[in-house]
């Protein structure tokens, strides 16, 4: 025989999957929320999502070129980044500032400490909360949302979130429809809720991170006497909890880890909503938890099959 | 003692992956090789010290005659398997890279049978333990483990368990399927042999659930009375690979675990190959010692998949001539399945015993995949059935960190390969923690020859 042979090490098959795949359809399940957004705030809302995404390809593309290391905008990672930064922005938020959260999201949290998988905390959300404390006032500028109700106006054009409104402002219905004031991608409960469903039926995410998150939030809500339901459907909460908490690279990898991560998103999440002067927790609580993920992961290794726990006095 | 039941469904069994069955070759009936013109046969066909030859080059040979062996308690016999004249006694390089003697046997197409070839007279079990040495029987199952060590239950050990294994986990293989459907009447006599000579009140015949005919074969046969006491059941698995891992196995027979780093008689249980079983049967039978096997041969550039009978030492190349040679050009052969078989330098080498299927693909299927950063999905993790952490030992394994590859169990690794097949960034995981596994062997034996240096 004269032909050469591959000669590898087992396995020889792999499963179809890929990074690009799974990344594609976390950037489906973004659909039916970047539409809703569109429908609620306009044209806009596209412009400054393409604008992130744009932006965040280029500087991930820039980055590795100066880094002298392998282009990875292929696996679309960068444009869920983009995608996710921009669904968590106001809308009427000037374009430059969008693009610095960029910036921050691609070329220091994410390439700085090594590129995807390196990250040790969310990128698009590291990069809001930048902006926040940079940009309070145009990161805080709610734009009436269409069919909002007039009841939370503020002036001509601005409307209270449905956090910082008065009770009985804003209907269920209004939250799951998205007809309140907030970030483009926060608003419209029911979207997100689609978009977690079409994640756990692909396997993309695990439900235990988004169902712990947001049932600790519930029962928190309840100890604290506000209306969990309402506490659920508004703010960032199913944002964070389907799409930002359950990001791979900063949740923990076992089951365990990731309930305990997930009951700690909760329990930040409630605690800062209401005792911070913030009206809304999640960015922060997922970072806090973000930062803790290898010590949880550490304290949640599974019992291998057939261990045996040593006994006392006796010798490794 | 507690009466033995049998669990109505298997155990539930953590991790696995749906790996493509790719069984093409189940339906089809099992092809007889004629007698190759030459066989190769290597001293070391098992787990164990390698043989010694008996012969000389020019001596003649005839089939089942012994013509290697060796004293270690932990080694099998070689048997020539066809008859002929020893052509010469040369060292060849085997899958592993390994270099060592192998006896060539150039056949005169006669198969003469060797006179040493006589049922053997078993009253006892030292006698089965004797014959089944004699027999030069391995594990068929395709890690060669000296079937007579196997049986050999230390003193210590209660073994209140069988164990068939017909699951065949691995994609392709199809000859433990056959042999279930085929030889069905050795596969049960035989295992009533290995349970009365070792008391053993409870055998569980594990096989997956996608080998309906095979089920219901084995159940008819069991159910034909030859079972009077009830201690022999069929048990349908679920699907998924690696269910045939012999510690998965048994956690899905009986819900028991096999304590790290023990045998499954750690566990009570005893594990057979169906294809071992049905070959004990046999051999009490006739006195033929293992000369030939049932193999697979399988791929996408084999023309015509098969399942094949051939003389153990037939020329890989040959068995592939016999079912109609290659339909492409071979990029990747395998001895053995895709998850876990190893890839040969090319298709000059020899059937081993232990050898259950030869796969050949073409560029498609063999090209490598190209790994990228690992996104810790946790996939592996799911993945994985002995439950460990596949990403963080790899990282531990790739840093030669063997504190951590200490702490998270690498040597409970048994190299399945769910976690690479899985892996969506497709990195090598299985290999790192190989890797890590042999460093931390070099680290242990370094430990050793230092505690004892300081001794003297």
């Amino acid at each position: 025989m004269d032909n050469k042979l591959y000669v590898s090490s087992s396995p020889h098959i792999r499963s179809g999957n890929t990074t690009r795949r799974i990344m594609l359809d976390v950037i489906i399940a973004l659909l039916p929320t970047s539409v809703a957004a569109c429908v609620i705030f306009g044209f806009r809302s596209a412009v400054l999502i393409a604008v992130c995404v744009a932006t965040c390809v280029l500087l991930e593309f820039i980055s590795r070129k100066i880094m002298k290391r392998e282009s990875t905008i292929g696996d679309l990672s960068a444009v869920v980044t983009g995608l996710l930064l921009a669904l968590n922005l106001p809308v009427d938020v000037n374009p430059l500032i969008a693009m610095f959260g960029c910036l921050i999201a691609i070329v220091v949290v994410k390439q700085m400490f090594g590129g995807i998988g390196m990250n040790f905390v969310n990128p698009a959300l590291a990069a809001r909360i930048v902006l926040l404390v940079s940009f309070p006032s145009a990161m805080m500028h709610w734009v009436t949302a269409w069919g909002a109700p007039e009841a939370a106006k503020i002036d001509a054009t601005t409307s209270a979130t449905p956090l910082a409104a008065e009770a009985g402002t804003y209907s269920y219905i209004d939250l799951l429809i998205g007809r309140c004031g907030g970030s483009i991608g926060e608003v419209c409960a029911a979207a997100l809720i689609l978009g977690g469903i079409y994640l756990v039926i692909r396997r993309v995410i695990s439900p235990i991170i988004p169902c712990v998150y947001l049932a600790t939030a519930a029962l928190m809500s309840f100890a604290f006497g506000l209306d969990p339901l309402y506490q659920l459907l508004s703010g960032g909460l199913l944002l964070g909890a389907i799409f930002m908490a359950t990001d791979y690279t900063t949740s923990p990898v076992t089951n365990w880890g990731k309930v305990i991560y997930a009951v700690g998103c909760g329990l930040f999440t409630m605690l800062l909503r209401t005792y911070s002067n913030m009206p809304e927790g999640v960015s922060f609580s997922i970072l806090l938890m973000n930062i803790l993920v290898p010590l949880i992961e550490r304290m949640t290794v599974p019992r291998t099959l057939g261990y045996v726990k040593k006994a006392k006095g006796e010798k490794k | 003692m507690d009466q033995l039941s049998f669990p109505k469904r298997p155990y539930p069994t953590r991790g696995g992956v749906h790996a493509p069955h790719n069984k093409n070759t189940a339906h089809k009936e099992s092809l007889e090789m004629p007698v190759p013109k030459m066989v190769a046969l290597p001293m070391s066909q098992h787990i164990g010290a390698p043989c010694v030859p008996l012969v000389k080059v020019g001596d003649n040979v005839d089939v089942g005659q012994c013509i290697a062996r060796s004293e270690a308690f932990v080694s099998a016999p070689i048997h020539a398997s066809v008859s002929g004249k020893v052509k010469k006694i040369d060292k060849i390089t085997m899958p592993d890279g390994n270099r060592l003697d192998a006896i060539f046997i150039e056949s005169d197409g006669e198969q003469r049978i060797s006179p040493e070839v006589k049922p053997p007279e078993v009253n006892s079990i030292s006698d089965l333990l004797t014959a089944v040495r004699e027999s030069g029987l391995v594990g068929l199952g395709g890690a060669g483990f000296p079937t007579a060590v196997k049986l050999n239950i230390p003193a210590d050990k209660h073994v209140d368990t069988m164990i068939v294994n017909v699951a065949e986990c691995e994609p392709y293989i199809t000859s433990d399927h056959r042999e279930a459907l085929e030889n069905g009447w050795d596969i049960i006599s035989g295992i009533i042999t290995v349970k009365e000579f070792l008391d053993i009140h409870r055998v569980i015949v594990g096989i997956e659930n996608n080998k309906p005919d095979a089920i219901k074969a084995l159940r008819e046969i069991v159910d034909n009375s030859l079972d009077p006491e009830d201690e022999i059941r069929v048990l349908p698995l679920k699907a998924t690979y690696p269910q045939g891992a012999e510690k998965i196995l048994i956690k899905a027979c009986t819900g028991r675990e096999v304590p790290m780093g023990g045998l499954p008689s750690d566990a009570g249980c005893l594990v057979m190959n169906v294809g071992s079983i049905a070959f004990i049967a046999r051999y009490l039978k006739t006195g033929m010692p293992l000369v030939s096997r049932r193999l697979t041969v399988d791929g996408s550039a084999i023309k015509n998949p098969s399942n094949v009978i051939v003389p153990i030492g037939t020329p890989i190349k040959d068995v592939i001539e016999f079912v109609g040679g290659y339909k492409e050009e071979p990029k990747k052969i395998l001895m053995g399945g895709p998850m876990m078989g190893i890839s040969l330098p090319n298709d000059e080498l020899y059937i081993l015993k232990q050898n259950n299927a030869i796969l050949a693909f073409g560029e498609k299927e063999a090209r490598l995949a190209e790994p990228s950063a690992c996104i810790r999905c946790g996939k592996c993790v799911s993945a994985c059935p002995m439950r460990l952490l596949p990403l963080e030992l790899c990282n531990a394994a790739e840093r030669k960190d063997d504190e951590a590859l200490g702490r998270l169990n690498a040597m409970n690794c048994m190299e399945c390969g769910c976690c690479s097949f899985t892996c969506p960034a497709k990195r090598h995981l299985v290999q790192s923690i190989r890797m890590g596994k042999a460093y931390l062997n070099q680290k242990k034996r370094e430990q050793i020859a230092q505690s004892k240096g300081g001794k003297n």
